[in-house]
């Protein structure tokens, strides 16, 4: 075992020893240590380097606080940069790798900064790297090239880039009380509530419940505090109302009391059982929170407090306490306040030689003196640390004699051997999620801390979270808290009893030791206190503007440790108080939080697929699929060889010349339903439905209020009160939305209701002289002639004993049908269609076809309904009837919506045989640069006709119609072509329409 | 006051850096100015900047009721880019991108515009047709565009980014724009403060505007928390909190939404995205700052709001979006988010208008790309303060447009702000 | 953000869909008054504050909702149907 290592005590277990890398070098501790408290054992003292000066770093806190010892853990393929250690357990086969050095930790080139700091002071950067104004640098060009080399010294540790093998879950939760923290305060209020047998959970962010508990070497009913922890859990544990999540961190409070926590799963493990989750996002909606999240522990700034071997006394005590490891051989103390007493007593306890106690009080507690009078140490009370020696690690201190009040140094100097000093300067309470949930913070003279707001009804706060720093005030507010969040009042019985030294919570307010030597406020940027001076010089005073120019507080850790000794700083340098500096709206999350648990199960499926019944068949037949929004759709039915420029034309021909078959069952759908439905039709289209007849169809355009464009559609009438609407495929659920919103909110009284049955309904389009006799051939119970089933009508029958509805209607411009059936009969009514069009040669067709038949008819597509033209932009105004208003009527004929100027929908005839590609624009003259705002328009859909043989495209050009038989050239710069073009009316191919009327 | 250069940061640093003097005065507000502009954020502080370098009016107070950069200024994702499909917007976006070029030398203050690139990812072929239009209209304005076809492009151009055919809505190119990228923004806040502040121009701090002081119909002035100011102008440059200044002056309806807009940062890392990327599949749009950290955002919360601070929903499907993009990233830890106010207009395109009182000029509607306009936004504000006219360039962004139906309607969504 | 659905029940915020400003008034659907169409389509009151507004529980029942919610907390004090007749 290593001499680091106590003999017994602590959560490890030193039977097991677990064997895991370090920057490849192999390395051991015990089930139940951390990466930190390994390495500590295994006398690593510089484990990480710091942002800026890339200077050496040791570890420095215990837990979620820290900022220095950071490192990136390997897994497979994966990499978790910027992980404390503080926060992994280590598992066999742990591979941890240090970050931010080259070419070695031990030797860091980046290091050479550190002798420029005088330049690299804050917010150097806005100064210079400017360059100059001519030449080959000017503009951005020399801030870019000293810009390349700044982001390769930036940065901590290194992403991966290999696609994550791990799962990542969201769970929703819901209870009646959710604790957020473990110490006393926070078991107390579990207790209390779970005693209401209410729904309680208990969140805590380290692996074993007890916090405070743990390692404050006191007693709770005369029992030591851990096994009181121990016991109180598993009371909790046997409860069917309580849930507890260790290695839980709750991190963000949203809206209605909607708390947001990462579970830690797997991260300790060496591997994951099979589904089993890397981590868990849990969403929790909680009646109550009860904040027990106590406090950090913030260090004191004084010269060369950097150095790998200082930390915080409360972590020094935990890992001498909690995982049996020394992290020093010779322990210096350096404090203001009693509490440090506590960790040197604990170090001292576990066989640690305490070299002295460095107080910067001149008079300190009984109990404190008597904690030191027992560590053996040298007493120092009226003294600083005003620096420190050793390479890469702490060798030795030195201190002077110093005046709290007036913060002077006097005396001689001492030196004093140490390869550790554990630092105190004082607790912040850890009030982050209560001021993410609302208000300010309070700032608390007696305790020097900021202090959480008034509770919002949504939270109640109790142990030291709420400046309770003791551990009798702890339990006895946890009891109140729990009881309260569960509306009961605290049981009469008396509470656990704490046992301890009698320690003063106050600490003395001094935050920084003014000696020779670069003394760093926040450890992980390398911000100083000089740099801090330095802001308050240049007037960045506010807190908003030190954290901003200086980036203190920034850093991984958020400025746990260093948020209040900067503003204190700055409040010194600025002849204010704390509270007039101000403090920082904390924000979510409370300490870093994984993409990938965030993402959850959505990643990599971050929408369904929407798919129509025949949808395989399509994929049987070697259709290209196109995703449109969320469905897939065929683009066309490819033969070996073809171009999909001759797919689609040979798709295309074959419907006008015989017969085809499309997949429509895309298309929204939406049954009107109810006396009123004809009404509501008229008041939402812009022309009438009212006089529809029974069994007809009629195309319709809606508006919005604004009077533009929005859908189109045909929409059937079934009966007297019933109508089917469809709607184009990328706007059902947008179209669906605009009726519902009128029908709730404008117009209740209307006696409609809708039903969206786009999934319900599978659609097939015939199209092509030879679709009557398909239709003929295979559809019984109803004739299809002329007669029976003119061009709009509606006629039921039935495919194959499946029974359908059957619409005559063209999209293609083709005598066509739409068929209908219910969805599980989609297949088989295609294949009996297929089966009946065979004689007929009938061929399906896909998106590009469909798009060829429309655009040479000038129909229009959202491609042209783009939210920005108007009916008459589209020559739709004829739809727009006189006769009544409807939504849009009122406000389509603006001045601006009326302008001859606008872009109007034109055809265009390619001049020069070649494609006009989709996006390109049109010019009267020349392409850019040579004419700066030549465009007048641009090509909304294009493809080959094969009915006209010419390369054609529909577009929306300034004042189109104007323009028909006009020249211009199509001028599509990003992909190389320029060519002539035609401008003729969109209506390219039988304008009199007599081919889907025959 | 001194100019920054590295001669300077030398001289200082020999100084032990304790000659350095404020970035810009703290004055006492005089009893009157010339101009008084409402909002110390980045389209106020530009705005005041132009008035004294274009129209040599320096006699010019910016009130700011909290510390200056406090808004948007410092809460956005930092990107420029010109890239813009209807003209009124490339010719005012191209002129706020020719603007960044130079502005650190303009104000001596390095604002570290990067010009790294914007691309936008494309994911069918009827997107990738919208994007080139888009970029034929940039390319016809004069504005650089590229149309990157084909995933492999795509990836290598970003590497990290899925280009597998296998995802669920598989990249197959993009548009990119070259001069696009990023900035340090509270540096352009304080560098235009500084600027200005060096022609005379006071900055107000802590000082919130309480009502408008008026004779007659016209505004002649303001009260605040630091006492009553008279000005010849009134000029309100306030974002998101648009509808309470507007109220304070008895306008009580706008054609404005005010809408929470969440910001993501994540833990400092190594460089890995060298240029801003957009998802086409959702909404997210993503960088890399100097210092390491991812920035991204995606849509606006989509309800109003005043408050700076947003919900789990978006959070969740940002992230989403970021994973699906760059599955290496899952294991990279969100750091921080934030939010911040956007003054969302009906038709997604900003107001720079006199009025709509005597004596007043409103600057609004910058929705949640009000950033990258800072330098045009305040060059043209200017104008329209200083000659009591629109700028040729933002002679479109009249609050009468939309009575008038001449919309400028980006995205084609209308009278629906969320959706813009 | 949660909200109470009076036919569902309290809701998570992602189950409903944002539908804006509910103290506009739409004017008479003949009305030719430009200026009040004009104010119902494209001015807002913009309230921080308490906020009237529609929300569609689109994840859900598919109603409207008027939400009285204060765009300054978040707080929703209350939450009725758009159509009253339909509870």
């Amino acid at each position: 075992m290593s001499p680091r290592r106590t003999a017994a005590g602590g959560r490890i277990d030193r039977a097991r020893t677990i064997r895991f890398t370090f920057d490849g070098k192999p390395m051991t501790g015990h089930l139940g240590d951390t990466l930190a408290s390994a390495l500590l054992a295994g006398g690593v003292t510089l484990v990480g380097r710091s942002f800026k000066y890339h200077r050496p770093r040791g570890v420095f806190a215990a837990g979620v606080d820290e900022p220095c010892a950071l490192v990136t853990v390997i897994d497979g393929q994966a990499r978790e940069p910027n992980v404390p250690a503080t926060q992994i357990e280590i598992f066999d086969g742990l591979v941890v790798e240090s970050q931010n050095r080259f070419p070695s930790l031990g030797f860091d080139l980046g290091a050479v900064n550190g002798l420029f700091g005088g330049l690299f002071s804050a917010g150097f950067y806005y100064k210079t790297f400017m360059g100059p104004v001519v030449g080959p640098l000017k503009g951005t060009r020399f801030w870019m090239l000293c810009e390349w080399f700044i982001r390769r010294a930036a940065g901590l540790g290194r992403a991966g880039d290999a696609k994550d093998a791990a799962r990542y879950e969201k769970m929703n939760a819901f209870c009646d009380v959710l604790v957020v923290g473990s110490g006393p305060a926070g078991l107390m209020a579990a207790k209390a509530a779970a005693a209401s047998g209410k729904r309680v959970m208990l969140a805590e962010q380290e692996p074993l419940f007890g916090g405070a508990a743990r390692w404050s070497g006191e007693t709770i009913d005369d029992a030591p505090a851990e096994r009181w922890a121990d016991e109180a859990v598993a009371e909790l544990a046997g409860l069917d109302n309580v849930r507890l999540l260790p290695r839980t961190t709750v991190w963000g409070i949203y809206d209605g009391n909607t708390i947001a926590a990462l579970e830690r799963v797997t991260d300790h493990k060496a591997s994951r059982a099979r589904g089993e989750p890397r981590h868990r996002h849990w969403s929790i909606r909680a009646g109550k929170v009860v904040l027990a999240t106590g406090a950090l522990e913030r260090p004191l700034v004084f010269p060369g407090n950097d150095r790998p071997g200082v930390m915080l006394a409360r972590a020094a005590g935990r890992y001498a306490a909690e995982y049996g490891v020394l992290p020093g051989g010779r322990i210096a103390v350096f404090t203001n306040n009693d509490s440090a007493y506590r960790a040197a007593a604990a170090l001292h306890r576990a066989g640690a030689t305490i070299a002295a106690i460095v107080d910067v009080r001149a008079q300190v507690s009984a109990a404190a003196s008597k904690l030191a009078r027992e560590t053996g140490a040298e007493h120092l009370t009226g003294h600083a640390v005003v620096d420190t020696a050793g390479r890469q690690r702490l060798r030795q201190i030195t201190i002077r004699r110093f005046d709290a009040a007036s913060g002077a140094l006097s005396g001689a100097a001492r030196r004093v051997e140490a390869d550790c000093l554990a630092v105190s300067g004082g607790w912040s309470p850890a009030i982050h999620l209560a001021s993410q949930a609302g208000a300010a913070a309070r700032w608390d003279e007696r305790l020097q801390a900021f202090l959480p707001p008034e509770p919002t009804g949504g939270w109640v706060g109790a142990g030291s979270f709420t400046g309770a720093f003791t551990t009798q005030e702890a339990i006895a507010q946890g009891l109140a808290a729990g009881a309260a969040a569960v509306g009961a009042t605290p049981a009469a019985s008396k509470p656990p009893q704490a046992g301890g030294p009698d320690l003063d919570v106050t600490p003395a307010p001094v935050f920084e030791i003014r000696a020779k030597g670069k003394a760093f406020v926040d450890l992980q940027h390398d911000v100083t206190a000089e740099d801090v001076r330095l802001a308050h010089r240049e007037g960045f005073v506010s807190v908003e503007h030190l954290k901003r120019y200086t980036t203190l507080g920034m850093a991984t850790d958020q400025g746990k440790t260093s948020n209040v000794p900067g503003l204190a700083i700055m409040a010194d340098a600025a002849g204010r108080t704390i509270p007039q500096v101000g403090t920082t709206r904390f924000r979510p999350p409370y300490s870093a939080v994984s993409l990938g648990s965030l993402a959850a199960e959505r990643h990599g499926e971050l929408r369904p697929e929407r798919l129509t019944p025949m949808h395989d068949w399509h994929i049987e037949r070697g259709a290209r699929m196109l995703a449109a929004g969320l469905w897939f759709r065929p683009q066309i039915y490819g033969q070996p060889g073809e171009t999909v420029e001759q797919a689609y034309a040979r798709e295309a021909a074959a419907v006008r010349a015989g017969v085809g078959i499309v997949d429509v069952s895309t298309l929204g759908k939406i049954a009107v339903q109810g006396p009123d439905a004809a009404a509501f039709l008229d008041r939402v289209y812009t022309n009438v439905f009212s006089s529809l007849p029974v069994n007809k169809a009629r195309y319709g355009l809606m508006l919005r209020e604004d009077g533009l464009a929005f859908d189109d559609g045909t929409t059937w009438r079934l009966g007297e009160h019933e109508f089917l609407m469809t709607t184009t495929t990328a706007n059902a659920g947008k179209v669906m939305q605009h009726l519902e919103y009128f029908l709730d909110v404008v117009w209740p009284d209307l006696r409609v209701n809708l039903t969206s049955v786009t999934d319900q309904w599978a659609g097939a389009a015939v199209a092509g002289p030879k679709a009557r006799d398909v239709l003929a051939a295979c559809v019984a119970r109803t004739g299809v002639d002329n007669e029976m089933l003119p061009f709009m009508g509606i006629v039921r029958g039935e495919i194959d004993g499946i029974p359908v509805t059957i619409c005559r209607l063209s999209f293609s411009g083709e005598l066509a049908y739409e068929v209908y059936c219910g969805a599980g009969h989609g297949l088989a009514m295609w294949e009996a269609l297929m089966e009946a069009g065979k004689p007929f040669g009938i061929v399906p067709y896909g998106l590009e076809a469909l798009g060829t038949l429309r655009i040479e008819k000038g129909h229009v597509t959202g491609s042209e309904i783009d939210g920005r033209t108007t009916a008459r932009d589209l020559h739709l105004g004829w739809m727009l009837s006189k006769k009544k208003p409807f939504i849009g009527s009122a406000m389509m004929d603006r001045e601006g919506l009326a302008s001859p100027e606008r872009l109007q929908l034109v055809g265009l005839v390619s001049l020069d045989n070649r494609a006009i590609a989709n996006g390109a624009h049109i010019v009267e003259g020349k392409q850019p640069p040579d004419d700066p705002h030549g465009s007048i328009g641009h090509v909304t859909a294009n493809c080959f006709s094969p009915a006209l043989g010419r390369y054609v495209a529909l577009a929306l050009v300034k004042g189109g119609t104007s323009r028909h038989g006009t020249r211009a050239h199509i001028s599509d710069p990003l992909r190389g072509r320029f060519g002539p073009v035609e401008i003729v009316s969109h209506h390219m191919f039988d304008p009199e329409g007599s081919r889907m009327h025959g | 006051m001194a100019e920054y250069s590295a001669l300077s940061l030398l001289k200082n640093a020999l100084s032990a850096n304790r000659d350095w003097k404020p970035a810009w005065r703290k004055p006492e507000p005089k009893p009157a100015y010339d101009v008084v502009i409402i909002g110390g954020g980045g389209h106020g502080l530009s705005t005041a900047w132009y008035l004294a370098k274009e129209h040599g009016i320096t006699n010019v107070a910016v009130l700011e009721k909290g510390y200056l950069g406090s808004g948007n200024i410092g809460r956005n994702t930092t990107i420029i880019r010109s890239n813009y499909l209807l003209p009124e917007n490339t010719r005012f976006y191209e002129h706020s991108m020719k603007l960044w070029e130079n502005l650190s030398h303009e104000l001596n203050y390095n604002v570290m515009f990067s010009q790294r690139g914007v691309l936008n990812l494309a994911h069918t072929p009827s997107q990738l047709d919208d994007f080139a239009r888009r970029g034929n209209a940039m390319r016809h304005e004069g504005i650089d565009a590229e149309l990157i076809v084909g995933a492999a492009a795509v990836g290598r151009l970003v590497p990290g980014l899925d280009v597998s055919g296998s995802a669920r809505f598989p990249i197959i190119g993009g548009l990119l724009q070259p001069r696009a990228g990023t900035a340090r923004h509270d540096a352009v806040a304080w560098g235009y403060a500084r600027a200005a502040d060096r022609r005379g121009v006071d900055m107000i701090e802590n000082c919130e505007v309480t009502g408008f002081l008026r004779e007659g119909d016209r505004i002649v002035g303001v009260s605040t928390t630091r006492g009553e100011i008279r000005a010849g102008k009134v000029a309100v440059a306030v974002a998101g909190s648009t509808g309470r200044v507007m109220k304070l002056a008895g306008i009580e309806r706008l054609p404005i939404e005010s809408h929470v807009l969440q910001a993501f940062v994540s833990e400092a890392l190594k460089p890995v995205l060298h240029t801003v990327v957009t998802f086409g599949a959702g909404h997210l749009y993503a960088s890399q700052s100097d210092k390491g950290g991812l920035v991204f955002g995606g849509d606006i919360d989509g309800y109003n709001s005043y408050a700076q601070r947003g919900n789990l929903p978006v959070v969740e499907e940002v992230a989403s979006e970021f994973v699906a993009m760059f599955p290496g990233f899952s294991r990279v830890r969100l750091l921080r988010s934030w939010g911040g106010i956007m003054d969302m207009s009906m038709d997604g395109s900003p107001i720079i208008t006199t009025g709509p009182l005597p004596g007043m000029y409103l600057n609004c509607g910058w929705c949640y790309g009000g950033f990258k306009a800072t330098p045009a936004s305040g060059y043209c504000f200017a104008h329209t303060i200083a000659r009591d006219e629109q700028h040729p360039l933002s002679a479109a962004f009249t609050l009468d447009r939309f009575q008038r139906g001449i919309l400028i309607d980006e995205k084609g969504q209308g009278a629906t702000p969320r959706l813009h | 953000m949660l909200i109470s659905c009076p036919y569902c029940g309290p809701r998570d915020v992602s189950e409903f869909t944002y539908q804006g400003d509910a103290t506009r008034t739409r004017p008479d659907p003949a009305s030719a008054d430009a200026a009040a169409w004009h104010e119902y389509v494209y001015e807002r009151s913009n309230e921080a504050g308490p906020h009237r507004e529609f929300w569609q529980h689109a994840g859900g029942c598919r109603a409207h909702v008027v939400v009285i919610r204060n765009t300054v907390t978040h707080e929703i004090s209350s939450v009725a149907p758009a159509r009253g007749d339909r509870i």
